[in-house]
């Protein structure tokens, strides 16, 4: 017992105040691009071409987030030429076509649809899909469990039945293996129901795209309500997503 | 009549070196090699003119290279010299139709067809779902009943399906079917542009980012002679620790919560992620994802990012240790780990474990030490104290990594260092030394990482050959179940903590 007391003054109290305060993350976190429109093309191009996701439009200069790992190396070319990467963590989207983008994305939580808030606005539990990524999107998933995020203080949950769920959360490409598992959680799901797509493999493939063994897009299976990207998403793209696409804040 | 080729860790040899020989050679070898005590890191088939060649990698306290051409189908090695050759010749079977016969649990792994001529061995034509023609093992008898569990677990975890048949509440037996995290890694990797090789393999399994990366890094520098500096292997080695760190520590806390104990749980969540957050500070991802480049690091390691993992490893390292003690001390916590899940040194032998579990059941065997890469060296080795097999075992084994991973970290951030550059960013395709061989291998938080690449006469890759160290200890959780109560399962896996999508590739 002395123990378990001494263990708990030593920790304190370690939850974070976002979102009521704003939180910084360091310097060499990759955000959301800031791209250089005025840039040359040649330049967009040389990116498009070393980018290993093909997720840089040279002519249209902008980057598809749901196709991007945020792995950095486009920012490298002539000292960020063509794009940067800021802090600013918050790239939740409602609809596909936000996600290519030359560095802003529209307010998540105005466009999230009103009956959602409605209904999930209080209490949402969701149910977790694992399909075909490398874990590192469940990860932190899970992370948004532990103190310092501690999802359930706004009434988020995960959930082990989909029967217990209002939604499915889906990470990874979706092998072909766990096609029908996902199908059938999906169907377990009592209406009205909401699909999200977390990390780019969701979105459309990741780093596994091209692969006859993945379906790559989860949108090709599923009507998808909310993307969010990342390589995994930071917690906090997470948490904001969650947050102002069904809460009233 | 000993025809093996001793080969380094990450060296480059030409494949007309490989030695060549008989079957009837190759597979007396590979059965000598394996009942002396030895182990198999890779084992392997590639097609080379129309025939198809099988490759093998052991090791005992060295490491050997030797290949035979095979055809349909060959002797099982599993048959005669035991389980170390159990999963490799069922994957060769699924890869490329090679049937071993007299395999005695001759089943699927992954689920997909193979990318021969050669009829599907397990007679799948793949129209059905996953797993296909798949004879779960039975046990008969009244009081008997099976317990299924999967693909979709009730926590966030990944998928698998899990078969118990039971007496009672006592586990028979435990079969572990996997598959369904398949993504044809391997077969990508031959065939996608360079730019692509790393963040496929950053992405085997997101919690060995920087282990996997490593492999793959070395393997390309051994084809194409890149050279790292010291400063940029140094910070190799930090982010490799540290992805050690923040693994065990997640598990320490998952194990803490499965036996009910609240406290540690949360408090290993929370450092778990101090760790990512040094990792972050690192590479700009929380997993290291970016980091590692052929040549080098992404990033330079600036003197302020050097003080912040530093001052962050003094102010943990009170705290792990209190909490550890908090953990170990409990007497309800030591009555749930202790005799549980129980792998003897035998049967972790057998089966050829690596890693952590390996180690908490008296294999000692650590790459950093046996075939060091990277700055290891010049680092003391470890060696771990309690090994009788049981969970708590396998935990004591983390602490013990936990302790050692913090002291390599401040030995290395102690040196006196002109610098940690970051190397050049490489915007074509390598050039790869043609019909050349490299091995890679590396101890990653789980174990025994390994790659292979071979590469043809206009160098490019031939063959791209993975291996993470869940293949060798999947079957060590299956025996780590026998006659356990079913309600020990969460904990015993737990102790594992093993990954399907590394294995399912
Ligand atoms: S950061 Fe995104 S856009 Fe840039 S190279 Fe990496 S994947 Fe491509
Ligand atoms: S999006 Fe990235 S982190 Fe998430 S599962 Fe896919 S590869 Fe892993």
């Amino acid at each position: 017992m002395y123990k378990i007391i001494r263990n708990r003054l030593e920790q304190g109290y370690r939850t974070s105040s976002y979102p009521k305060k704003p939180i910084h993350l360091p310097a060499i976190y990759r955000g959301l691009p800031v791209i250089q429109e005025q840039s040359d093309l040649a330049l967009a191009q040389r990116c498009a071409a070393l980018c290993p996701q093909d997720a840089i439009r040279a002519e249209e200069k902008k980057i598809d987030l749901g196709r991007c790992t945020f792995c950095g190396r486009c920012a490298e070319v002539n000292d960020g030429a063509f794009v940067k990467f800021s802090q600013n963590f918050e790239l939740g989207a409602a609809k596909r076509e936000d996600l290519i983008t030359s560095g802003t994305l529209p307010e998540l939580a105005r466009h999230s649809k009103t009956h959602f808030k409605q209904i999930f606005g209080r209490s949402l539990q969701l149910r977790q899909v694992s399909a075909g990524g490398c874990n590192a999107c469940e990860a932190d998933i899970n992370v948004l469990g532990t103190p310092f995020f501690d999802l359930a203080r706004f009434g988020i949950d995960f959930v082990a039945s989909p029967r217990h769920a209002d939604g499915i959360m889906v990470t990874g490409p979706i092998s072909n293996n766990m096609r029908t598992a996902l199908l059938e959680t999906y169907a377990a799901v009592p209406e009205p129901k909401v699909v999200i797509a977390s990390g780019c493999c969701a979105i459309s493939g990741g780093p596994f795209h091209g692969s006859s063994e993945i379906v790559a897009d989860l949108s090709i299976l599923l009507p998808v309500d909310l993307y969010i990207p990342g390589c995994p998403p930071h917690p906090l793209t997470t948490l904001h997503a969650l947050l102002s696409f069904f809460k009233k804040l | 009549m000993d025809k093996l080729l001793q080969i380094n860790n990450g060296e480059c040899i030409e494949r007309s070196h490989i030695p060549r020989v008989s079957p009837e050679l190759f597979y007396r070898q590979l059965n000598q090699f394996v009942r002396n005590g030895g182990f198999v890191v890779q084992f392997f088939a590639y097609p080379e003119n129309k025939q198809m060649i099988q490759l093998a990698v052991l090791r005992s306290s060295n490491l050997y290279i030797l290949e035979t051409a095979v055809t349909r189908e060959y002797p099982s090695l599993t048959r005669s010299a035991g389980a170390k050759f159990n999963l490799f010749e069922r994957e060769m079977a699924e890869q490329y139709g090679l049937r071993p016969a007299g395999h005695p649990w001759l089943k699927m792994l992954r689920y997909h067809a193979n990318t021969s001529d050669r009829p599907d061995v397990f007679n799948n034509t793949y129209s059905e779902d996953i797993p296909g023609n798949y004879p779960y093992f039975q046990i008969q008898g009244e009081s008997i009943h099976e317990v299924a569990v999967g693909p979709v677990h009730a926590g966030i975890i990944e998928p698998g399906h899990f078969r118990f048949q039971c007496a009672g509440e006592e586990v028979l037996h435990l079969e572990i079917q996997l598959g369904y995290q398949h993504r044809g890694v391997e077969r990508m990797l031959r065939t996608v542009p360079h730019k692509r090789l790393i963040s496929l393999c950053e992405n085997i399994a997101g919690d060995t980012t920087i282990g996997h990366g490593l492999c793959c890094c070395q393997a390309i520098e051994a084809l194409t002679g890149l050279i790292v500096a010291r400063g940029a292997s140094t910070v190799r080695t930090i982010a490799f620790e540290l992805e050690r760190l923040a693994n065990h520590i997640g598990d320490l806390g998952a194990l803490s919560g499965d036996v009910a104990f609240n406290p540690p749980a949360a408090y290993f969540g929370r450092i778990r992620g101090e760790f990512l957050n040094l990792l972050l500070q690192l590479s700009g991802n929380r997993f290291g994802k970016g980091l590692l480049r052929p040549g080098g690091v992404g990033y330079v390691m600036a003197a302020e990012q050097r003080q912040t993992i530093a001052n962050k490893l003094k102010e943990l390292r009170p705290e792990i240790q209190h909490v550890c003690d908090l953990l170990f001390t409990a007497h309800t916590v030591l009555a749930r780990f202790e005799d549980t899940g129980t792998v003897s040194r035998e049967i972790a032998h057998d089966l050829g474990l690596v890693g952590v579990c390996g180690r908490a059941s008296g294999l000692e065997y650590d790459v950093r030490e046996f075939f060091p890469t990277e700055r290891y060296q010049d680092l003391p080795g470890l060696s771990n104290q309690v090994s009788h097999g049981d969970v708590y075992s396998r935990a004591m084994a983390r602490y013990e990594d936990i302790v050692h991973s913090l002291d390599l970290i401040e030995l290395l951030l102690a040196e006196e260092e002109q610098g940690y550059p970051a190397a050049a960013l490489n915007e074509h395709e390598y050039q790869l030394a043609p019909s050349s061989c490299v091995v890679t291998l590396n101890e990653g938080w789980r174990g025994e990482l390994s790659h292979c690449v071979l590469t043809d006469e206009q160098g490019q890759i031939a063959r791209y050959k993975v291996k993470d160290p869940s293949f060798h200890n999947w079957p060590g959780l299956a025996m780590a179940l026998r006659n356990q109560g079913i309600s020990d399962f969460p904990l015993c896996n737990k102790s594992f903590n093993l990954s399907y999508c590394g294995f399912d590739l």
